[in-house]
């Protein structure tokens, strides 16, 4: 049994997700093998070498896979598949848009968002917003799966995996890059973060996650998360968005400030390792799963913590 | 000249409807405009019910339990709908694959806009492949210019069905959509991915699956309600487009989450830092 795993990355910098889904690619107990698909992204190639337990990585550079589109993706790895029986990538934007199309053509069904490999065919996965786990098992001469990468730890480095360079497919014209709007941040990526810091709906603003979660973030190198609701209410560009159709964090603090704590929001954060509401509202729902809560005004709170965090020593 | 060219194709419609044109027979050449969009859609147990886990762990119960269309479906339809009183497109055919329920759900879809709807009957489990595969063979009779579904159905969270269904068309796919912008033989999709947006442009045919801020879909009158229930629905089975739907994965066993241990009120910020830096050691 080969594996053969998608890279994540940005042609510059590999994500960490990719070393997370490694865990569960190697806990398939074949040979992995990494393919990195993009342009110019040696860098990222080389940095997947380095990861431990990778047999060799795949190399494809070319100008089509540039923005890693769907189809042109599928066209470069449908043939590699020939030499591989299980194909997985981490559950992120790119990952759920490319793998089901290359599933479908290979005539295999796709196992969505796995948490769990039990064996080589059969996974734990969520269902229902992960209010329910179920246990399944494939029929298909080929696994194709996407991971949750908040399920499972990082791989470490310390490989040296070869890297082999592999032609790309041929250009799909029928879909084309236009433009992006890629937020720049210097604070650390959402799914990556040791600790979270999100507003909801109770900012009021967009100026207020600035003023107010912004410097508590900054004191503790936290990445910053918003709810469905502070998006819509256009506080926060989507990118920012904590829940079942957002981004799922487990970091090992998350702080939900101002914060309902719908469904569809804890399904995001729920698997974090504390949990902090600081809400005005003792019945919303957010305080039923914090570890610690603390009922009061956020613009009250926010402030006295960043002081009480300064006190402290976080950021100075 | 919108307004007359859409009037003309209305008028052309319920011209064709009269003598009796019914699924499967496109207008294509029939008026200059045309642009048939077809949108699947999923009947699933509604949003706001708080799902419960069978003791036996066989699934989820499904017994006396609210249904609705899926909220992703519902955005597609709207989507849909809008392009079509915009005067961009002259049909909505809404197609659903499930129990004979899933009427229910496609009358919906109906009474929000869309022009008739086909059923796909059967009450057998359908994975996303065999969805995908079902619709490839509903595309191929309809041969719509665009597909607009749901990103996902939120029972089993799958996100695969409008990959798969790009893949088997081998047309192109606009996944996760928040804005839809027609322009003439092509469509730019804004799409909603990890680092923030990316706009796409797709020659037609092709696949858009909606993300949540595409649109806030309408809540259907009565009087369209009404109306609704005078549109035809079609009614085919898998087995009638030749589509094996059996399944590929085996359902073991469905469980709960394990629930979080019950936390602690703090009084003020003092005690809350003091707690996450000496008791939880997060800080």
């Amino acid at each position: 049994m080969a594996v053969l795993l998608l890279a994540e990355h940005d042609n510059k910098d590999l994500a960490p997700t990719t070393a997370k889904a490694l865990t569960a690619a190697r806990a398939f107990g074949g040979d992995v093998n990494i393919l990195v698909a993009g342009q110019a992204c040696q860098a990222v190639a080389d940095e997947a070498a380095k990861l431990d337990g990778v047999g060799k990585v795949l190399l494809a550079d070319a100008p089509q896979l540039a923005h890693q589109l769907a189809e042109d993706m599928t066209a470069t790895i449908l043939p590699l598949m020939a030499n591989y029986t299980v194909l997985l990538a981490p559950a992120t934007t790119t990952g759920k848009n490319v793998l089901p199309r290359v599933a479908a053509l290979l005539d295999v069904g796709q196992i969505s968002d796995i948490v769990e490999v039990k064996s080589p065919d059969t996974f734990v996965r969520p269902i229902y917003a992960g209010n329910a786990l179920e246990t399944v098992q494939t029929s298909d001469k080929i696994v194709v799966a996407t991971v949750r990468t908040t399920a499972f730890a990082a791989t470490g480095e310390g490989g040296s995996a070869n890297v082999e360079t592999v032609g790309a497919g041929d250009e799909v014209p029928s879909s084309s890059f236009v433009g992006a709007e890629i937020t720049e941040s210097e604070r650390p990526e959402l799914t990556a973060a040791r600790v979270v810091i999100s507003g909801g709906r109770g900012m009021e603003s967009g100026e207020n996650f600035e003023k107010l979660i912004a410097p508590v973030a900054d004191r503790l190198g936290a990445a910053i998360g918003a709810s469905r609701a502070a998006v819509d209410s256009g506080y926060m560009p989507n990118d920012y968005q904590v829940g079942q159709t957002g981004k799922v964090v487990a970091p090992e603090l998350y702080v939900a400030v101002g914060i309902s704590g719908a469904i569809q929001h804890l399904a995001g954060m729920k698997d974090s390792k504390v949990i902090v509401a600081i809400n005005k509202d003792a019945e919303a729902p957010i305080i039923q799963v914090a570890d610690y809560a603390l009922v009061g005004d956020l613009f009250e709170v926010l402030p006295e913590l960043n002081d009480e965090l300064k006190k402290a020593g976080y950021g100075d | 000249m919108t307004w007359v060219i859409s009037g003309f194709t209305v008028a052309a419609i319920s011209h064709v409807r009269d003598i009796g044109l019914g699924a499967g027979q496109t207008l294509s050449g029939t008026t200059k405009n045309h642009m048939k969009i077809l949108v699947p859609i999923k009947r699933v147990i509604d949003y706001n019910v708080k799902i419960r886990v069978k003791s036996d762990g066989s699934g989820v119960d499904l017994a006396n339990v609210k249904m609705s269309m899926n909220p992703f479906c519902e955005i597609a339809v709207e989507e849909a709908v809008r392009i079509k009183e915009r005067g961009d497109s002259t049909e909505v055919v809404a197609v659903s694959i499930g129990g004979a329920k899933s009427q229910d759900t496609l009358r919906t879809a109906l009474a929000m806009g869309a022009d008739r709807a086909i059923l796909v009957k059967t009450d057998e489990t359908v994975e996303p492949l065999a969805v995908a595969k079902v619709l490839k063979a509903v595309v191929e009779n309809e041969k719509p210019d665009l597909i607009i579904l749901g990103k996902q159905a939120i029972d089993d969270d799958s996100n695969q069905t409008g990959q798969m269904l790009a893949g088997l068309l081998d047309v192109p796919q606009g996944t996760f959509a928040s804005k839809v912008e027609l322009d003439g033989d092509s469509v730019k999709v804004t799409r909603e991915v990890d680092g923030g947006l990316e706009t796409v442009a797709l020659t037609k045919p092709a696949v858009i699956t909606t993300d949540l801020r595409l649109n806030e879909p309408r809540y259907a009158s009565l009087p369209n309600i009404m109306k609704a229930k005078k549109k035809p629905i079609d009614e085919m089975t898998p087995e009638t487009l030749g589509v094996d739907i059996a399944p590929r994965l085996k359902v073991l066993s469905v469980e709960e989450p394990k629930a979080r241990e019950a936390g602690i009120r703090v009084d003020d910020v003092a005690t809350l830092v003091d707690k996450l830096k000496n008791e939880a050691g997060v800080l």
